[in-house]
């Protein structure tokens, strides 16, 4: 395989996963503000396009027509740079993720279009997974915990009370939940034994769901603590104490408006796909198949790689309907309320499911 | 490749380092400091280290530099007033940093036996690091955990303390008004 397929190859999939990524934050909006309506006995937008469908591309026309203000108080060259972190750190970390069988091949698809094609693709073009990193799970976390710059320097340079409020806020709850969410995690790498991603996915693919880590591993008390912490880690209710717009109207992002306030907005929603990616991968089975081998398996090449995508986007879209629905039903935490139950409840309880999955572990 | 990669990365590093002294606002040097440790951390990555590398930006980008930000925010620190300093610290400070310098650096090149680390492909997969580390080296690191135990025993016991002071301050000052 040259490197230059290679380059070509990878700019290529960023490219596609990126407008993929970009499209379906999107329509996340428009999932919400269709759940959240029925939830709340009304219809969520109707009006553009059939069932709403078109509203969010007509919702992105409107904040890049919108005029951009830049306040004369602010601290500017931060002010600029933190839209683009948080929205960076949101977007790059589908570059780790295995979103479908990582094992299909370009060259698999190359021999349908004839075999002078399939002699010019080399071997080794992977479709469905942009890098496979030894330690994914912690570039994973890395990213994470470098997404809290965005949204604490945003407060901070707004020179506005409410802005640093909820950026204080925000940074103490995401420090404090990493802990949490980190430790949940830790069950699921002893299980598997490696911190790659692809991996821990194949082990939990044998038997289908009785093989999840969910349900055959027994993590379903880390999956719980997993899913408390990211509630917190992308700042959705119940803990959105960071914007909570009865307190601190709009908290980090008060003084942003246009293109700068959509790309918090678009930041928040990519985190909530790459929380409920992370879950797919480290819980639900990643882009395997649920009934493991029960229906059998087909020998289409077209449906062996689209298949896994299905599964994998339907775990993730389940994982935001869940989100969705919480936030539709829940009411908001106090601020002491939120730090107690991280600190006193999900810490100890990470570390007992730790000391219990150790335990189980050397004893089997 | 990988010595392009650590020139840019290096050169980052010094960089964000001689920004870190030269600003004169708090936050633009804990900002510079945060660009100081992911450039290393991808030193660390070109030189194989790859769960260094991920601790580093976790533990010392994402959670030490953050409380960095936080207190610097919580405080709203305005900007420094720049002095020249005193003619006697820059008389002796600018010759004992020469000389430990020297120091570390003659240390350094004549010591055996420290290991080769080389640009390169090869990775130290997470499993061999965490072989060495809790096998070879099992005594220091259960050592440093102890310390890390102490130094967190040490901040509740203050936390406590400064708590206790401010309470009977606060009623003093109370009782002064009235």
């Amino acid at each position: 395989m040259t490197i230059l397929w290679f380059i070509l190859w990878s700019v290529l999939k960023v490219a596609v996963v990126t407008v993929v990524m970009l499209l379906g934050v999107a329509y996340t909006v428009l999932l919400e503000r269709k759940l959240v309506g029925r939830i709340q006995n009304r219809y969520g937008p109707c009006r553009v396009g059939p069932f709403g469908l078109l509203q969010p591309l007509v919702d992105g026309a409107k904040s890049f027509m919108k005029e951009d203000i830049i306040p004369s108080g602010v601290y500017r060259p931060l002010y600029l740079l933190a839209p683009i972190l948080a929205l960076g750190c949101s977007l790059i970390l589908i570059g780790v993720v295995p979103f479908g069988d990582p094992r299909v091949q370009l060259h698999d698809f190359a021999q349908y279009c004839g075999p002078w094609i399939a002699s010019l693709v080399p071997r080794g073009l992977y479709l469905f997974q942009i890098s496979d990193v030894n330690v994914g799970l912690l570039v994973i976390l890395g990213v994470t915990s470098i997404g809290v710059y965005g949204i604490a320097l945003a407060g901070w340079s707004s020179n506005n009370k409410y802005s640093l409020l909820g950026a204080l806020r925000s940074s103490a709850q995401l420090v404090s939940y990493e802990l949490a969410l980190g430790l949940s995690l830790v069950g699921v790498v002893l299980r598997a034994g490696t911190l790659n991603l692809r991996l821990i996915v194949e082990q939990q693919g044998t038997r289908g769901i009785l093989s999840w880590n969910l349900f055959g591993g027994m993590q379903f008390v880390a999956f719980f603590i997993y899913l408390m912490a990211a509630y917190a880690e992308t700042n959705r209710s119940p803990f959105d104490l960071p914007e909570a717009e009865s307190e601190l109207t709009g908290g980090y992002h008060t003084e942003y408006s246009s293109m700068k306030f959509a790309m918090f907005f678009m930041a928040e929603y990519g985190n909530m796909i790459n929380v409920g990616c992370v879950a797919t991968l480290l819980f639900l089975g990643g882009w395997t198949n649920p009934f493991g081998n029960l229906f059998g398996t087909s020998h289409n090449v077209f449906v062996q790689a689209l298949l896994p995508l299905f599964w994998f986007v339907l775990k993730v879209f389940s994982f935001l309907f869940l989100y969705v629905w919480v936030r539709g039903t829940q009411p908001r935490f106090r601020y002491d309320q939120l730090m107690n139950f991280g600190w006193r409840w999900l810490m100890p309880l990470a570390i007992l499911n730790i000391v219990a999955t150790s335990l189980w572990l050397a004893l089997r | 490749m990988h010595l392009i990669l650590f020139l840019v990365f290096a050169g980052l590093c010094l960089a964000g380092a001689i920004n870190l002294l030269l600003q004169s606002h708090p936050i633009n040097s804990a900002l510079s400091l945060i660009v100081v440790m992911v450039s290393l951390a991808v030193l660390y990555l070109l030189l194989g280290a790859e769960f260094l590398a991920a601790a580093q930006v976790i533990v010392y980008g994402g959670a030490i530099m953050v409380l960095f930000t936080f207190v610097v925010m919580l405080l709203n620190a305005g900007r420094e007033e720049r002095t020249l300093g005193s003619r006697a610290a820059r008389a002796i400070g600018f010759p004992a940093v020469v000389a430990i310098l020297a120091v570390i650096a003659t240390v350094i090149l004549h010591a055996q036996g420290l290991g080769v680390a080389r640009l390169s492909d090869g990775i130290t997969s997470t499993e061999e690091l965490s072989a060495v580390l809790f096998t070879k080296l099992l005594l220091p690191f259960e050592v440093t955990s102890v310390l890390i135990l102490i130094a967190i025993l040490g901040a509740v016991a203050l936390a406590r303390h400064s708590e206790g002071n401010a309470d009977s301050q606060g009623s003093a000052e109370r009782t002064g008004e009235k």
